[in-house]
């Protein structure tokens, strides 16, 4: 008896010796995670406060208000208005003789230029549009908000740095002088960027949007789920339900695994090499970059399926099979319901990742200059990604703030997405 | 669980000792015939890839009968049992050679298809598997996919019925549209009975039905057995070997995938000729 207390209390000594350093390592490695973690939100928080820092600003555009006289000489001398002759007018000549209008005393050549300048050279676009819609306005004098050029809408949002001598700055004394004179009659407001939102590309950034990128986006991600899901899907049910499991579906499971991993550049020279040059697809086409994004996305959804399909419990598939269903039954109407969440959810998750792709788009020709919004899967068209790798590489500062509001609206797209895949997840979670 | 040597020296001179008591043999013991057979097996072999499961095993099932199946774990009870529906097929590897006849055709000789002897022959698995919908789709589901019912009344009715005999109709009726996975165990397991009855077989196997429930529902679903013995002939695999007394009329011990012995429960159990049977329901094993 003595013997053995004498042995326990030898245990409890041994065990309290080391007792500090055990808990010491264990506050170690929570300060450790902790950090990590801290870490990584400091890193994501530094991200977007500097995506929305620089991007908001693109959501508005300085708008100008012009005195405008539809001169009827200038739009229809021969006193035609036919929808022809009205679009063929200048209409940039009225916007220039109301710039002249407000003020008469800048009459030099060069410095008229300048004044011109002040407006965008989309706003012709404008004021014939609204006089197309209603010729009534011909030989009327109005009112008219046009869209700025990007370097006044740089100012007016205090982008650019006055300290600096005019010869560095892309605003000269006499424009400020001119702008200061517009301010003062009301005439500069910031309005809500709609055009952002209705435009293509653009080499004038008050003009660009990212609706032809948008519609790029979509159409190519349609093709590619079109495709992906459903060979992705089937490819799955049959390796996890139906085959053997010999060498040769090994070798299958390996080399899918294998393709997870592979640079996506190298889908992108595959596409290059069979759907344009073997079979002579037109380059920088939404179909072509759904089928390199599929071929990309396959791998991921295979796996994320079969995952889905193994958490499957095989009580359930003995339950159906002892009722007697076939086995087409049994996945129809068992396996397939119950693993379609983690299916769906690693589909959105290989969209998601499809979405945010350029690199493969890039060998496909999908990084052309493209002004037209793409109508059809056939229309050459960019994608998000791509328009923000261009308008990144573009020089104009107006283009950097554009930049950023791309990439918020395709982080929008992929969050999104995400909580689709989550929600999902959640919704259609069962219990055994 | 032991091998045979395993039975201490002096216990095997006890055995030998008690007159007409069989020593080791490699055939089974008892009557493995039945006057009125269900289903018949004739030198039934397993295999799992290489290994051999089950060793040359021959036994008829009596109509409207119960026949239990007791052994130490791993004694290939379970498996032979699959073999009577063809589970094992779902199985990668198993191989399943020897003749098993319902009612004169072969099931794995192409003499009748997987699906319909699967729903001729139900069965009740270990652990509760009710589909996770609802009680009522969990039965109909069955007569559905076999073309069983001519209308939404029919399919009703069948499902009234399963449920009735398998003593669940008066707990489930008020929530037929409700969820089966939200049933209690032993309520599932009768609900997975109802299922397996609802396509009207005419042997339902049961592989350990009652190993993950409480006592109250075991004693409601060894209820169950008796009563559905009237319409089915019953196999019942079991751990409990008053189970099977308390529910079968004969009872096969399996040993190391061979049948050992076999005959009315009674004599089984109060008077073994084998001397591993006797070692196992005594408790020296198993």
């Amino acid at each position: 008896m003595n013997n053995q207390q004498q042995q326990h209390q030898k245990t409890m000594d041994r065990v309290q010796q080391g007792l500090d350093r055990r808990y010491r390592q264990e506050r170690h490695f929570r300060w450790l995670g902790m950090g990590a973690i801290i870490l990584g939100l400091v890193f994501v928080s530094f991200l977007f406060i500097t995506i929305i820092s620089n991007g908001y600003t693109a959501f508005q555009q300085t708008y100008v208000k012009l005195d405008v006289f539809y001169d009827p000489e200038m739009i229809a001398p021969v006193g035609e208005t036919n929808p022809q002759v009205l679009s063929k007018a200048d209409y940039g000549g009225l916007i220039k003789a109301s710039m002249r209008d407000m003020f008469p005393e800048v009459t030099n050549r060069r410095e008229k230029k300048v004044l011109y300048g002040l407006i965008s050279s989309g706003a012709s676009y404008e004021i014939r549009d609204a006089v197309m819609n209603n010729p009534e306005l011909i030989g009327t004098k109005g009112e008219v908000w046009v869209v700025a050029d990007d370097d006044f809408d740089m100012l007016i949002k205090g982008h650019i740095d006055l300290r600096l001598p005019e010869s560095d700055r892309r605003i000269k004394d006499n424009q400020l002088a001119w702008i200061h004179d517009l301010q003062e009659q009301d005439r500069v407001e910031k309005r809500f960027n709609t055009t952002f939102f209705t435009a293509g590309d653009s080499r004038e950034p008050e003009l660009s949007g990212i609706k032809g990128a948008a519609y790029g986006s979509f159409f190519t991600l349609l093709i590619c789920l079109v495709l992906a899901f459903p060979i992705g899907v089937a490819a799955a049910v049959y390796l996890e339900e139906f085959a053997p499991k010999n060498r040769w579906t090994d070798i299958i499971e390996v080399n899918i695994n294998n393709l997870a991993a592979v640079p996506s550049i190298v889908f992108g020279l595959l596409g290059l090499a069979v759907f344009i040059n073997f079979f002579g697809l037109p380059r920088s086409v939404p179909l072509v970059g759904g089928l390199v994004l599929a071929l990309m996305t396959l791998p991921t959804i295979i796996i994320a399926s079969r995952a889905a399909l193994k958490s499957v419990p095989p009580s359930i598939r003995e339950a159906a099979l002892g009722v007697g269903a076939s086995p087409m039954q049994t996945i129809t109407h068992h396996v397939l319901p119950l693993a379609l969440p983690g299916m769906l959810t690693g589909t959105i998750i290989g969209m998601a990742q499809a979405l945010g792709e350029t690199a493969p788009l890039l060998m496909i020709g999908m990084v052309a200059f493209i002004v037209d919004v793409p109508g059809s899967v056939m229309d050459p068209s960019a994608v998000l990604p791509v328009q923000i790798y261009l308008w990144a590489d573009s020089p104009e500062r107006a283009f950097v703030e554009r930049t950023s509001a791309a990439i918020m609206i395709l982080l929008a797209f992929l969050i999104s997405m995400n909580l689709l895949a989550v929600w999902l997840r959640k919704k259609f979670e069962r219990r055994w | 669980m032991n091998e045979t040597s395993a039975a201490t020296p002096g216990l095997a001179e006890e055995t030998e000792a008690a007159a007409g008591t069989v020593q080791s043999t490699d055939d089974t013991v008892g009557e493995i015939y039945v006057d009125d057979p269900r289903m018949t097996c004739r030198n039934v072999d397993v295999y799992y890839g290489e290994k051999q499961a089950i060793f040359d095993v021959s036994l008829d099932i009596g109509k409207n009968q119960v026949i239990s199946m007791i052994g130490p774990s791993g004694c290939g009870k379970s498996t032979f049992l699959r073999c009577l529906n063809r589970m094992n097929d779902t199985i990668d590897g198993c191989r399943v050679t020897g003749q098993i006849k319902m009612d004169e055709q072969d099931i794995y000789d192409g003499g009748l298809d997987v699906v319909p002897l699967r729903a001729s022959v139900g069965m009740v698995f270990q652990k509760p598997n009710p589909f996770p919908k609802s009680i009522y789709d969990n039965i109909a589901y069955g007569p559905k996919i076999h073309g069983l019912s001519d209308n939404k009344e029919h399919l009703d009715s069948i499902v009234e019925t399963s449920l009735q005999r398998a003593g669940l109709w008066e707990e489930a009726k008020d929530r037929l549209d409700q969820p089966g996975t939200g049933l209690s165990g032993g309520q599932q397991q009768r609900l997975c009975i109802a299922r397996a009855i609802a396509v009207s077989p005419e042997v339902i196997l049961m592989d350990e039905p009652c190993s993950a429930l409480d006592p109250i529902a075991t004693a409601k679903i060894e209820e169950l057995i008796d009563e559905l013995r009237e319409r089915f002939t019953i196999a019942i695999v079991t751990h409990s070997m008053q189970q099977a007394a308390r529910v079968s009329q004969r009872t096969a011990y399996f040993h190391l995938g061979k049948l050992i012995e076999v005959g009315e429960t009674d004599q089984i159990f109060t008077s073994p000729r084998h001397k591993l049977t006797e070692d196992y329901i005594t408790g020296r094993f198993g």
